[in-house]
């Protein structure tokens, strides 16, 4: 019964990969076809000592740990909060839980445009009106504006995960804890954390296969820049292959990435996978 | 079990809470806010904005200059179609996977979750030559097939985790009654597992609604869906804030509202059956 | 019987009508969502009503995504589009494969001897016009008659870049948010890089020397970027990093830029009281120089092409014919009058009593003619292209470099590191690719 599933992911994975393999050892501009010679290892050569390759991997971890750290510690924030009884829970929730819908894209263009645009954006607005110079986030905090605008559509996500594990929680055991006079912040660490240790590995795991792949919001913010400051690695693969029309090197770059993706994915099992069964 | 809280805790979490949700609310709330305004007046300070006038105008400007309706119905018809056949396609994976686990079934799970972490960027050409030969690009079919593919390895372990909390004593129940195989998923388990399919579900129509790469790449028009009609939209010349909030309002909104009225359901899967 | 007759004849034109109808014919045609190709879209009525058996899809795009969609299309040969709007900088690149289909046979109607020498000469390979000019640009200086007043400075219709500098120090009032000078700052071959390789030429710089070494090594590119970065840094808005066209063109018509360097279209925009807040205070100038031959404007045009493997030629001939004809023109002008029409491809438009009119008209004519693709810098080069170089790896070497140049301006490295990563680069990549032996 596995196998339809299998062959046909084996199918997708294998045959393109083969495909971008075979490429990778190829001197292949789309600009100029018909004229492929072979090229060796090359392109592997070109694409590592580039001095963006390593900028690259750095970002891509930056990135990718930036936006879980943000997520999970204000997931956990957040879904104590609305834990908590309240007037207008579910509107509340609806609201928290949107930024989840939107599209990257759409999310991207908003946040540049509408919010982080010095001059017509709503936090130059605000700068101005408290007399302070506006602050170009884009060009001078790139890779931290790109981490918010990612952990803003992941927050949510994190939160729904949290909040639903919390309301598991056995409340008398808490009740009673706190008649034993612990404090709130003993009964977090010892009754509620451990409680959340799963749903937390779950989202570990999850906005980690998404985050590492983090493509559109550089594409719409700041094209990878300035410099190389917010390029991460699909975003290099994609710079090589499509702005370059370097499809050598990209299929070069686009299998280092699977190579590392594949590292990073066997991390995660061993470290965090054991989570998983318990 | 209603908790004993001071009124004071009570209100202070209100407060807390209310503006915590809205402050995060907030970009979504203000593009649906510029949508209404003209080109020059969405461009002023925030309090100029909300005094100015409210106009459709920018409403009526993307929709004499695009085909909205036909690119939400792309947007539909993949993401539906996907989201199908991803199910056809998992469901009998992620029930064996659960009941009938092999030594290597782990391993199997983390290498499918692996394929999603490959820049998509790096088989595009490849991909592209092979849809191009197939004859599949600007078709619904080539991308339902390559969007199931994308989130098919979510869809299976979503489905796993949600399948291995059904507790197996009642499928060995139904094995003693002498149901069949077919018999054993069709009445026993799918009753069981819907809400945990439901939610499979909708969290596919989400990803598949909003994948941003393929659908932008692999359609010109007759299967281009709402991410190219926005792409029309993100940087052209002279004002365009007024244009671009009213193209995402209308990009945004019918996934938007799908979310709200399902988010019990989704969330009730979306646990990943980390909630023991 | 005449009523029978006349009836036969009203059916069989109905016959006619509608075997016209079975035998539509769709092209699909991907354009950039710049002003002049929406204003067509708005336009296309009269193209139906000419022309009722051809129907045309759009695949409006943002220039980025239209450029990497209809390369990757073309060399795969993926056939998705019948045409295609391309730049001055792929049409003799992609003449050169093969890729594009010949417009040699366009009817004696279309008169393509009216079409402008230093635009056509960029289309035409092997004497064959590859692609139809939509419109054309250079650029100029664009600027605020009344604060160039205030700043009791009178703009000269050739300005130098040490009158620039000036000008944009009088002109800065930071606290009312008007910055001196407004230029492109993105990265990318197409956005700063167009600027500053065009500003380059005429300060002496050029991308390489006749044995294609790259000559960001030289002093000539040391003068031009350090003289950017100070106009920028002192004189400049914030965030001038992440400003393209569009971002300084809203600048621009909110009042908040002093001078603007950018392309000839713009003037229509800045110009329209409908969008900018100071249509009626905007000068012209020709682009600046530095007194060595050279004055710092480019050469662009957006063209309508055909792949070579279309299956629709004929149609989609019709359609390019159609969009960048005479008759086009002058529809523009009925609709949306003459400061709208897209500009700097024919001759007979700068002929024409009504346009000459407009303000920038005969400034926008002049650039465009003055303007030497084949001779773009001040001593010889191997390429062509005036704010390009016409080969395939440029595209990549100019966004690499204009991510480098953009860093310096952001203020991440200095000068020197920007050109001598530049020079490494591009030293290495054109190793790799065989200029270099």
């Amino acid at each position: 019964m596995v196998s339809p599933a299998v062959i046909l992911l084996f199918l997708w994975m294998i045959v393109p990969l083969g495909m971008t393999l075979y490429f990778s050892f190829l001197r292949y501009n789309l600009l100029m076809p018909g004229m492929e010679t072979w090229a060796g290892f090359d392109n592997y050569y070109y694409f590592v000592n580039q001095p963006a390759f390593w900028s690259a991997l750095t970002n891509t971890l930056l990135l990718v740990g930036g936006v879980l750290c943000i997520t999970t510690v204000g997931g956990i924030a957040l879904a104590l909060l609305l834990d908590q009884p309240f007037k207008g829970q579910g509107i509340v929730r609806v609201m928290v839980i949107a930024p989840f819908f939107v599209m990257p894209t759409v999310s991207a263009l908003v946040w540049k445009n509408m919010f982080m645009n010095p001059v017509n954006g709503m936090f130059a607005h605000i700068a101005k009106a408290l007399g302070m110079q506006p602050y170009d986030f884009l060009s001078q905090a790139p890779l931290a504006s790109i981490i918010l605008i990612v952990a803003w559509s992941w927050l949510p996500f994190a939160t729904l995960i949290l909040l639903t594990a919390l309301q598991s929680l056995d409340r008398e055991q808490m009740e009673a804890a706190e008649m034993d006079g612990a404090s709130w912040f003993n009964r977090f660490i010892h009754l509620v954390l451990p409680h959340l240790t799963r749903s937390i590995t779950v989202v570990i795991l999850i906005q980690t296969i998404f985050l590492l792949s983090v493509f559109a919001e550089i594409l719409v913010t700041t094209n990878g820049g300035p410099g190389t400051a917010s390029t991460n690695l699909p975003f290099l693969v994609y710079a090589q292959s499509l702005l370059n029309y370097d499809v050598g090197g990209g299929s070069a770059g686009g299998i280092i990435a699977v190579i590392l993706a594949n590292i990073v994915a066997i991390f995660l099992m061993r470290m965090i996978g054991r989570n998983l069964e318990s | 079990m209603a908790r004993k809280t001071s009124p004071t805790r009570q209100a202070v979490v209100t407060i807390a809470a209310w503006t915590i949700g809205f402050l995060i609310f907030f970009p979504i709330l203000w593009i649906i806010i510029l949508s209404f305004k003209s080109e020059g007046d969405a461009i002023r300070t925030p309090l100029q904005v909300l005094m100015s006038d409210w106009t459709l105008q920018s409403y009526h400007d993307v929709q004499e200059r695009s085909n909205y309706a036909r690119h939400f119905w792309n947007s539909v018809i993949i993401s539906l179609g996907s989201t199908a056949l991803a199910l056809v396609i998992a469901i009998p994976a992620a029930w064996s996977m659960a009941f009938v686990p092999g030594r290597r079934t782990k391993d199997l799970l983390m290498w499918m979750l692996s394929t999603k972490m490959m820049p998509a960027v790096g088989v595009l050409v490849p991909l592209y030559l092979l849809f191009r030969d197939f004859r599949l690009l600007d078709t619904h079919i080539g991308l339902i097939g390559v969007l199931t593919m994308v989130n098919l390895p979510i869809v299976i372990w979503m489905l796993y985790t949600y399948f291995k909390e059904i507790p197996g004593e009642i499928l060995e129940a139904a094995r003693v009654d002498g149901a069949s195989l077919r018999h054993e998923i069709i009445h026993v388990l799918t009753p069981m597992a819907i809400p945990g399919i439901a939610s499979t579900l909708l969290l596919n129509i989400i990803l598949a609604w909003n994948e941003a790469f393929w659908t932008l790449q692999l359609t010109t028009s007759k299967a281009a869906p709402l991410t190219q009609f926005i792409a029309s939209y993100s940087s052209p010349e002279g004002l365009f804030y007024a244009k671009l909030s009213a193209a995402s309002t209308m990009a945004i909104a019918p996934i938007l509202i799908l979310g709200w009225f399902s988010q019990k359901q989704l969330v009730r899967g979306l646990t990943f059956g980390a909630v023991k | 019987m005449q009523m029978n007759i006349r009836a036969l004849m009203g059916a069989s034109a109905l016959a006619m009508f509608a075997g016209a109808g079975l035998a539509e014919t769709t092209i699909t045609v991907a354009t950039v969502n710049n002003g002049d190709m929406i204003r067509m879209q708005k336009l296309m009525p009269a193209f139906n009503e000419a022309h009722p058996d051809i129907k045309v899809e759009w695949v409006t795009l943002e220039e980025n995504i239209l450029r990497q969609r209809v390369t990757t299309d073309i060399a795969t040969k993926g056939g998705q589009f019948d045409v295609l709007t391309i730049g001055t900088y792929e049409a003799p690149i992609w003449g050169k494969q093969g890729w594009l289909m010949s417009l040699n046979d366009l009817p004696a109607e279309y008169d393509v001897d009216d079409l402008l020498p230093a635009i056509r000469g960029g289309l035409t390979v092997d004497d064959q016009l590859i692609a139809a000019p939509f419109y054309g640009e250079s650029s100029m200086v664009m600027y605020r008659t009344d604060l160039m007043e205030q700043a009791g400075l009178e703009m000269p219709e050739a300005p130098t870049w040490e009158f620039i500098r000036e000008a944009a120090e009088k002109m800065t009032d930071k606290g009312n948010e008007v910055y001196g000078i407004c230029l492109r700052g993105k990265a990318g071959w197409g956005e700063n890089m167009a600027f500053l390789t065009a500003m380059s030429n005429s300060f002496g710089a050029s991308w390489f020397d006749m044995d294609w070494k790259p000559q960001f090594d030289q002093q000539p590119w040391k003068d031009t970027l350090n003289f950017y970065l100070d106009l920028m840094n002192n004189y400049g808005p914030p965030g001038a990093s992440s400003n393209g066209f569009n971002e300084n063109l809203s600048l621009f018509q909110q009042g908040k830029c002093g001078m603007w360097i950018d392309a000839t279209v713009a003037a229509s925009f800045v110009t329209n009281p409908a969008e900018s807040t100071v249509a009626d205070k905007v000068g012209f100038a020709l682009a600046p120089d530095n007194g060595l031959g050279k004055r710092g404007n480019w050469l662009w045009a957006w063209n309508l092409a055909i792949p070579a493997s279309s299956t629709k030629a004929d149609a989609a001939k019709t359609f390019v014919a159609w969009a960048t004809s005479k008759e086009y023109l002058a529809l523009v002008a009925e609709n949306e009058g003459w400061a709208n029409v897209p500009p700097g491809t024919r001759q007979s438009l700068y002929d024409n009593p009504e346009y000459q009119k407009v303000p920038f008209a005969k400034m926008t004519l002049d650039l465009i003619n003055s303007a030497d693709p084949t001779h773009p810098a001040v001593h010889d080069v191997p390429y062509i292209g005036v704010q390009f170089v016409a080969i395939p790896e440029f595209q990549g070497l100019g966004t690499a470099v204009g991510q480098m140049f953009s860093a310096a301006l952001a203020g991440s490295t200095t000068a020197d590191q920007a050109l001598s990563q530049a020079q490494a680069l591009v030293t290495n990549e054109m190793t790799r690719s065989g200029y270099i032996k």
